[in-house]
């Protein structure tokens, strides 16, 4: 979709005229604040809440309140970043259930939102929780809402406490009544109440949420709401709240490419947290909230400080600092290459980690062709040495690469390119080491990242980083440190580095001007 | 907001700005989040608030009235610049209705069936949601209030192709007038049912033409009905759309921007939970009722 790279550009565009300046003045924060409105409003946040939120990104950029250690770019993003997520998870909590069962859940929501779905998913979702739910069919108005719960609860494995056929035959305060009643009597911990879709100015069905909730006296009134609502989302939340008032909020369809600023209005406007979202068209995919994922979701703004915490916690010290002393002493073996690739494999998946850079939606086509696997069947083929093969790479005769061959999988020649490039990867760490080039891939320009009581070990990780070509690759696009001193590197490993996989040099840039470099 | 008419009116929001003596800055803004606020989008808001403008300069007036009906007059002419006509001329004429979860596709297909029964046409409705759990008994107690037949699945879970085939073959047996196809309701993202809905058309297309793709919309999508529109666009070929839930206070300003960015007309609206809430689209009474 266009839209998602749209405000990466502007942004960018934005943030070079902030470039070199050490202090925001307000023309600059207009500037990027006005980019920024236009997103929300693109990403359908609605528009007293986009007001508010850019009154405050503003206030905020503009008082002395920044941290210093960013340069003006950086502070604007990390402010928005902030506010995002403060107002999307300022307030997470879980269901909370009543002291003496049965829990009462009653749903309410538009209609097309997915409340009948939405049931299922929940009711399934407690029952891997422990708990025994019951469904209550109290959408009588809409045709065969009932028998649509029927059939969610039976592939729940749920029961279903449907009196009444529906199609606006029955009294849904009394089927929802006996429900809570029917729980108790056959002692089922959960009552989840299905209620008929209303539109937030029909006041004869809201009423009748209203008794409905007062009949029962809910433990959790649960708002649904489609992800891919407008502009509208700010008044029905409102109708709801004043109506039948709600206690949590639950977004459906988030497995669409909307981008789903509702969330923001949602939780901005009526102050209650977002608990659940629904994710696709299963029983199963139903999930906790993540604010952060919808911060990003909804700006495209990247999580950078997730990725520095990520690549910190991954690449421990003591690790870096043997392969160091390795290098130094030219006894670099096949075993720390490959633990230098396991370690890149926890952090994660790669394409993961580039997808949470500012500007990286640009580079989702070389994502894709980004083969991970490839790191395991390298993996592989270094697991089907001997111990000795691996620390003296030179015993590898023919013979034995054959067996290695068949022992991984893998084709002889899929041995040799290995080994040509491990050779190509101790033979480039080897001058890097002596040489002791100061830059460190993808660690100088963190925002947020301090690094100054570690600067010894940082030129010793430097070189271990590079030794590993994946790893280096990944680094640096995922980084974006820019501090390419050594393009032939990546691809002459070809882990995944074939050179149509690498960031171009535009993409790089884009992601350096995000950076603010 | 149920005290209002319409309650879809933009005239709440619209309210400061006529009353003001002229135009001034303020008035700018006013209109400004009024189209944003109707989810007309900041593209379509900053095209119409800069012709808005230049008008104003070019006539020379200061009096919101002038600027009100300026307003009228340049929504009214985006509408308006496709023929919201449907075509249901073939003998059947086969209407297939697509639409992402829970925009009202089979609702709208109710609706639509009473609309063409009151009009003495014999309509047969082909229930192709396999899918979604009772889609299939929801259609066939719309279709019984519209005075519709219906084809149903002969067993849970088959191929809606098949459904699509078998209703098309009834209609063709018994020279039935129009048939409308009712579908699972699909998120565009997922290219392997959007697959589903190309063979669908593909099926039919084998047996006749296809008269109309109506895809539904519903007007609280904000701006991803964009983004839908050209997803089902490429899988299935609408030639039409059809909002829908105008009746709650969302303005459905969105459809303008897909009408232009995509070429397809606006054909139908759906104003309301009753089975003739249904009715063409005009451009003219559209624009009124939301300016009104």
């Amino acid at each position: 979709m266009a839209t998602f790279t749209d405000l990466t550009d502007r942004l960018s565009e934005a943030f070079k005229k902030l470039r070199g300046k050490g202090k925001l003045s307000p023309a600059d924060v207009d500037g990027t604040v006005r980019e920024i409105r236009r997103a929300l409003l693109e990403a359908d946040v609605a528009l007293e809440v986009v007001k508010q939120f850019t009154a405050n990104v503003r206030e905020r950029a503009l008082s002395d309140d920044v941290n210093k250690a960013l340069n003006p770019a950086q502070q604007v993003v990390q402010i928005v970043n902030d506010e995002l997520v403060g107002i999307l998870g300022g307030a997470q909590r879980r269901i909370q259930f009543a002291k003496k069962p049965p829990t009462v859940i009653m749903l309410a929501g538009l209609q097309g939102a997915g409340k009948t779905t939405l049931a299922g998913k929940l009711a399934k979702w407690l029952a891997s929780e422990g708990h025994t739910p019951l469904l209550v069919a109290a959408d009588l108005q809409r045709p065969n809402a009932v028998t649509q719960l029927q059939v969610v609860g039976e592939q729940a494995g749920v029961q279903v406490w449907a009196p009444e056929p529906g199609n606006g035959k029955g009294n849904p305060v009394k089927v929802a009544k006996d429900g809570v009643k029917e729980a108790q009597r056959r002692q089922f911990d959960v009552v989840i109440i299905d209620t008929a879709g209303r539109l937030g100015v029909d006041t004869e069905l809201m009423k009748q949420a209203s008794d409905i909730r007062k009949a029962t006296e809910p433990d959790e009134v649960l708002f649904v709401i489609d992800a891919m609502i407008g502009q509208d989302a700010v008044a029905t939340a409102k109708a709801f709240q004043d109506g039948v008032d709600f206690t949590g909020v639950v977004l459906t369809k988030l497995d669409g490419d909307t981008k789903g600023g509702a969330a923001l209005s949602v939780a901005s406007v009526t102050g209650r947290p977002i608990m659940f979202a629904s994710t696709g068209e299963a029983l199963g995919d139903f999930e906790p909230f993540y604010p952060d994922r919808m911060a990003s979701r909804i700006l495209d703004l990247g999580d950078i400080l997730t990725l520095i915490e990520q690549a910190q916690k991954t690449f421990d010290q003591e690790e870096a600092l043997k392969v160091a002393e390795k290098l130094a002493t030219d006894s670099f073996t096949l075993e720390d290459f490959l633990s230098q690739m396991q370690q890149l494999k926890n952090m994660g998946s790669i394409k993961g980690m580039l997808g949470m850079l500012p500007g990286a939606k640009g580079m989702r086509q070389q994502l894709e062709n980004f083969d991970e696997r490839e790191i395991t069947r390298t993996e592989a083929i270094i697991q089907s040495m001997t111990p000795a093969e691996r620390k003296q790479p030179k015993l590898l005769n023919g013979s034995r690469r054959l067996r290695i061959a068949k022992g991984s999988g893998a084709t002889v020649t899929d041995v040799n390119s290995l080994m040509t490039r491990f050779e190509q990867a101790a033979k480039m760490m080897k001058t890097v080491a002596k040489g002791g080039v100061p830059q460190v891939p993808g660690m100088g320009p963190m925002p947020g990242a301090s690094f100054g009581g570690v600067k010894k070990q940082q030129g010793k990780k430097k070189t271990s980083k590079s030794g590993n070509p994946a790893k280096r690759a990944a680094e640096e696009a995922a980084m974006a440190a820019g501090t390419f001193t050594k393009p032939s590197a990546g691809s002459s490993f070809g882990l995944g580095a074939k050179p149509n996989t690498a960031p171009s040099a535009q993409d790089l840039e884009t992601i350096n001007r995000m950076l603010g470099r | 907001m149920a005290e209002r008419k319409q309650p879809w009116s933009l005239s709440g929001a619209l309210r400061s700005m006529f009353g003001s003596r002229t135009i001034d800055e303020d008035t700018w803004q006013d209109l400004e989040d009024a189209l944003l606020g109707a989810d007309f989008g900041p593209d379509i808001t900053d095209a119409l608030v800069s012709e808005l403008r230049n008008s104003v300069e070019r006539y020379r007036t200061t009096d919101p009235g002038d600027l009100r009906r300026m307003l009228g007059e340049a929504l009214e002419e985006r509408f308006a610049k496709l023929d919201p006509t449907l075509r249901l001329t073939n003998r059947p004429a086969v209407v297939l209705v697509v639409g992402v979860n829970g925009v009202g596709k089979t609702t709208t297909i109710g609706k639509f069936a009473k609309f063409l029964v009151n009009h003495g046409r014999s309509v047969l409705v082909g229930a192709a949601d396999t899918f979604r759990a009772a889609a299939v008994e929801q259609l066939a107690t719309w279709a019984e209030r519209g005075g519709a037949q219906i084809v149903k699945p002969v067993q849970a879970g088959q191929d809606p192709a098949s459904v699509a085939f078998q209703t098309v073959e009834k209609a063709q047996r018994d020279g039935i007038d129009i048939v409308l196809i009712d579908t699972a309701g699909r998120l565009q993202t997922k290219s392997g049912l959007m697959d589903e809905l190309s063979k669908i058309k593909r099926v039919i297309q084998k047996q006749c033409e296809i008269a109309e793709v109506l895809l539904v919309l519903d007007a609280t999508t904000g701006q991803n009905g964009v983004a839908q529109a050209e997803a089902f666009i490429e899988h299935a070929g609408v030639t039409g759309l059809v909002l829908t839930k105008l009746d709650g206070s969302a303005r459905g300003g969105f459809v303008l921007a897909v009408q232009e960015r995509t070429g397809i007309p606006i054909k139908l609206v759906g104003q309301g939970e009753g089975i003739g809430d249904l009715t063409g689209f005009t451009p003219h009474v559209f624009v009124q009722n939301l300016l009104d």
